[in-house]
């Protein structure tokens, strides 16, 4: 089976493999396709038996002061809860984060590399790669593997010259710019409170309150997300962690305990 | 294929790779280019050799645009070119679809150099015979640069430079007659130094103007004319200044 490594290799070009010399297209990378009756179906359930839902919740958006990036830490097997404390904010460069949802090997294999991609452009280049660019490389890497179950739900945000940018990249090599996004078995509920808190001139201590808030609320209602709600800020000296508050001590804080008075309290009984 | 043939570029014993030698031989017979880079302009000039009668002059360009913000000039193998331009026309695009920026003057020049030196280290094919100047603005900060390349691979940025027959002539000329020029001053500085080897007139030359907002523009030959009128008038008027200067005490 004939994969593209070029991912693996040095900064390479988009199309396929070409012959440095003589500069001509050779075919897309391709595989031996299996013998049997219906392809198409054969290869959706393979891709059904690999490709996990994406139980997770996380968020991110574009602000005035640069961008709010925000993550639970749950890591769930079907209902069993594998971790509480898993980082689905992973660090690519000093000045751009991507969140991790989907297959957890799959999306932090392909931010280490694209960190070093990006690292080896600004080497070549002698300037910072922009956040378009670089998720540009994780889209052509992650097109080649398409239909082969990938399962990736990635946003890249960073600031860059042209100022705070957030693009979303996904396994099926879509690719998408916004300024508000939200991926993950819980992003129903997280974009109930985010679109419904967004301002675009919070200021940077209410925007981080407005994140911390909408991750709570998805992993009240969403089983496969919980345990830690990050919550990281991009400006344009880098990005920097903000907080990391447990849950259950947010829904403590949001919904405090009220006392409700006993309506019949229990008494000593006088000794006969 | 041509990997597995014996490699035509091998080192002499006195450490000399003779084929890259005698590739810029082949340069120093090729036609006369030069390139001035100004504050905000570019310049590029090339000698043309005369025309045979039939011949559509159109379809013969000496300077090409690599993208809307990197032109190239060269002096050479003319075939030899064709196939760089277009490497290096592909390769544009395609950094501009990885990386959703376009190339640094520096970068294109790079691949282009690369490209040149991979033709001198391997088996069964010959360097390429040309050297090319290679001018833009860079995208992001609007600098302007003049980059060199030869047929060994090596590449330089340069403030003003000459490639092509009498390049040495030129080159000294522009040494001693450089200085930070902008708009109209670089295009006659450019003129100026072409006009040492060349025969007079628009009909001689080919001259392509790059400015950051208007990109790549040749020049009419009746232009050019009129700026070569403006430089032999300046240079008549010096030479009458020397013969009879001003009395004063």
């Amino acid at each position: 089976m004939k994969l593209d490594t070029t991912g693996l290799e040095s900064f390479a070009s988009f199309h396929g493999e070409m012959d440095d010399l003589h500069g001509e297209f050779w075919a897309p990378p391709s595989f031996d396709l299996p013998v049997c009756a219906d392809f198409d179906g054969f290869q959706k359930n393979a891709i059904q038996m690999v490709k996990p839902a994406k139980g997770t919740t996380t968020l991110a958006f574009v602000f005035k002061e640069g961008i709010i990036v925000a993550a639970e830490s749950r890591t769930s097997m079907g209902g069993y809860v594998a971790s509480q404390n898993v980082k689905k904010i992973v660090e690519i460069n000093p000045y751009m984060i991507a969140t991790v949802a989907g297959g957890a090997a799959d999306c932090i294999f392909w931010h280490r590399n694209l960190g070093m991609k990006c690292r080896l452009y600004e080497l070549e280049n002698k300037r910072r790669i922009s956040v378009a660019g670089a998720s540009k490389l994780l889209t052509n890497m992650l097109y080649s593997y398409r239909g082969m179950g990938l399962s990736i739900g990635t946003m890249v945000a960073g600031c860059d010259e042209m100022g705070p940018s957030l693009y979303y990249v996904d396994s099926e090599g879509g690719r998408l710019k916004g300024s508000r996004f939200s991926v993950g078995s819980g992003s129903p509920y997280a974009y109930a409170v985010l679109d419904n808190g967004y301002r675009y001139d919070m200021p940077t201590g209410e925007a981080a309150e407005l994140a911390r808030r909408a991750i709570y609320h998805a992993t009240f209602r969403d089983g496969a997300s919980g345990g830690v709600a990050v919550v990281y800020h991009v400006g344009p000296d880098g990005w920097k962690k903000i907080s990391g508050d447990d849950v259950r001590e947010l829904h403590d804080k949001y919904y405090p305990a009220v006392q409700v008075p006993p309506e019949q309290e229990m008494m000593q009984v006088p000794p006969v | 294929m041509a990997r597995y043939d014996r490699a035509i570029t091998v080192f002499s014993p006195d450490g000399h790779l003779f084929q890259v030698e005698y590739a810029l031989e082949a340069v120093r017979k090729g036609n006369a280019a030069v390139g001035v880079r100004g504050t905000d302009t570019i310049v590029l000039g090339v000698e043309k050799k005369a025309t045979p009668k039939l011949q559509d002059s159109r379809s013969v360009r000496k300077i090409v645009s690599l993208d809307n913000h990197i032109a190239l000039a060269c002096a050479g193998l003319k075939a030899d070119a064709r196939i760089l331009i277009n490497r290096a026309r592909i390769e544009c695009q395609s950094h501009r679809l990885t990386v959703e920026d376009p190339v640094t003057v520096e970068y294109i020049t790079r691949y282009i150099a690369g490209l040149q030196q991979k033709y001198t280290q391997s088996g069964g094919v010959r360097p390429f015979g040309l050297s090319t100047l290679i001018v833009g603005f860079d995208p992001y900060t609007g600098v302007p640069a003049l980059y060199q390349t030869d047929p060994s691979g090596t590449f330089s940025a340069w403030k003003a430079n000459a490639t092509g027959r009498n390049s040495n002539s030129m080159r000294e000329f522009l040494e001693k007659n450089y200085k930070e020029t902008s708009g109209q001053e670089t295009v006659k500085l450019a003129i100026r130094a072409l006009l040492e080897v060349v025969e007079s007139g628009g009909k001689n030359i080919e001259i392509a103007v790059m400015t950051r907002e208007k990109g790549l523009r040749q020049l009419e030959e009746a232009e050019i004319d009129a700026i070569v009128a403006e430089i032999e008038a300046e240079k008549a008027a010096a030479e009458a200044a020397k013969k009879a200067p001003s009395k004063e005490i």
